[in-house]
């Protein structure tokens, strides 16, 4: 192992984790535009330029408020919950490939930070880790509507785990790999999964995106911090950097994910152009903002009915895609 | 080097989650503890370079530990400490040494003995996930499948224990008993 990888591991590291850091703080802002635009409002206006710096204003009050730690909390647990959810976030992106290689000042730069050929395992593994958070930080509340919101993070959990896990099965074995490089590679020579296989990679992609709202905890299955039924659920307890750290781990999430779903299954990269880096990009974007119009758009369910459509709809489903899936590849 | 520091470092990590969780006496230091312990485990895989089973390790524990969360949350008030019912210390300090003693020798014999042989070394040119996939599916195919079966058994038997009214059999009723269920369960639907 040189100094030059590591070197360059480092930069990496840190220029992934600055980037999405500052992504995850403007994605709040590209939120109540959005929503602001849908609902026929203006949004946040009156911080700078049509209400640009709202970001920075969020940032300083987050950053400089008291950190209260309530009496009857279990301290080193409720301290470390936020973390949990914005390390893993992180760390779940150490094996995305967000854009294709390219040159820069005769280096070759790779833009992943390690391609482990478990990619797509690591990383959906990692970010379930990330229910965590919600879950240890809503047990040690010490409050009821935080333990309420735990106790559906656990259910949550339980249910989408094994829609994203079937999903991705029937994609994998068209593949062959593990590796979201060897996706892209794979759907260079045979075109973009979804239209792959008769109708197959259209039905996982689909399933792949509706448990990509369960994973993030998005508006259909916002059930975890429903503000009109549980107060903030596991965040009622929380103030200043600690809150904003549950923040910047979904909404982190939901970039990376929007960068998987893509690799995925819509072409990635392409040949790696910088016409295809830019479809990646806007592919990116696309998906972003469809959570935000979702959350528009569509009411919440209730606990029992997301348990009710991942075990009962979604997961038949998936496990007749796989059948059909091996049935195709073998004749 | 790195991978000395690494072990090292999770060595001690995974070590002393365990020992907290065996040594606390309240629920939710335990469990996580628990979780954290399965999940530095699973940098020994990435250290020796089987990443596919470190990833593996990382998916299932996180989500069965997550199951042992949802018992503690039903049965404790995980926030306060739980009162143990202490028996003879001595016993348990004496099996428990003694059980580790045993793991260490069955473990350490074939490599002191200089016994062990790869019998099916790295295969070039094919990724951890081949690797694993064939070795499971040759030679211990049986093993797999009785596993499969097994975890069957245990998802049946799990909804027959949950579910309402599985000791009946639609089969075996005659068409009359049939309506009179049918009949019993129209009366709860309208009282």
């Amino acid at each position: 192992m040189d100094s030059a990888y590591l070197i360059e591991t480092i930069i990496k590291v840190v220029v992934v984790l600055l980037v999405f850091s500052a992504l995850a703080g403007i994605g709040t802002y590209f939120e109540r535009k959005v929503l602001a635009f849908m609902q026929r409002r203006l949004g946040p206006m009156n911080v700078g330029p049509y209400g640009l710096l709202q970001v920075a204003a969020d940032g300083v009050k987050l950053f400089t408020k008291e950190d209260i730690i309530p009496t009857n909390v279990v301290g080193p647990i409720f301290k470390i919950a936020p973390v949990i959810t914005a390390a893993t976030a992180f760390m779940a992106a150490a094996a995305i490939p967000f854009l294709p290689s390219f040159t820069l000042f005769g280096y070759e730069v790779h833009p992943i930070v390690a391609d482990i050929n478990v990619g797509i395992l690591y990383i959906l593994g990692i970010m379930g880790v990330g229910l965590y958070g919600p879950l240890l930080g809503g047990m040690a509340s010490a409050n009821k509507f935080s333990l309420l919101s735990a106790a559906r993070g656990a259910a949550v959990f339980i249910s989408y785990e094994v829609i994203t896990g079937l999903s991705i099965l029937a994609p994998i074995m068209m593949v062959g790999s593990l590796s979201l490089i060897d996706f892209n590679n794979y759907q260079i020579e045979n075109g973009w999964i979804i239209f792959n296989m008769y109708g197959v990679g259209f039905v996982a992609f689909i399933l792949f995106w509706i448990a990509a709202f369960a994973e993030t905890g998005r508006t259909p299955f916002h059930l975890i911090a429903n503000d009109h039924e549980i107060i903030d659920g596991f965040g009622t307890e929380y103030s200043g950097m600690r809150w904003g750290l549950f923040f910047i781990g979904e909404y982190a999430n939901m970039f990376f994910l929007s960068f998987v779903i893509p690799l995925l299954f819509l072409g990635g990269y392409g040949d790696g152009s910088f016409l295809g880096a830019m479809a990646l990009l806007g592919k990116v974007a696309f998906f972003f903002f469809f959570f935000l119009w979702t959350r528009a758009a569509w009411p919440d369910v209730r606990p029992d009915q997301l348990m009710w459509l991942c075990w009962k709809v979604l997961m038949p489903i998936a496990v007749i895609n796989i059948i059909i899936a091996g049935f195709v590849m073998m004749f | 080097m790195f991978e000395a520091v690494a072990f090292y470092l999770f060595s001690f990590l995974t070590i002393a989650m365990f020992f907290i969780a065996v040594t606390t006496s309240q629920a939710l230091y335990a469990l996580t503890a628990l979780a954290a312990g399965m999940i530095f485990i699973s940098a020994f895989f990435f250290i020796l370079g089987a990443d596919f089973l470190g990833a593996i390790q990382i998916v299932v524990y996180s989500g069965a530990v997550m199951a042992l969360y949802a018992f503690g949350m039903m049965f404790f008030d995980t926030t306060r400490d739980v009162k143990e019912k202490k028996g003879n210390k001595m016993i348990i300090v004496g099996l428990g040494t003694l059980a580790a003693i045993l793991v260490v020798v069955i473990f350490a014999t074939p490599m002191v003995a200089d016994n062990i042989v790869a019998f099916y070394p790295m295969t070039e040119g094919v990724g951890n996930t081949q690797d694993v996939g064939m070795v499971l599916f040759t030679k211990y195919l049986i093993p797999f499948e009785v596993a499969a079966v097994m975890l069957l058994v245990a998802m049946i038997s799990g909804i027959v224990l949950a579910g309402k009214k599985m000791d009946l059999s639609l089969t075996l009723m005659s068409d009359a008993e049939i309506k009179d269920v049918k009949k019993e369960k129209n009366k709860k639907v309208l009282s």
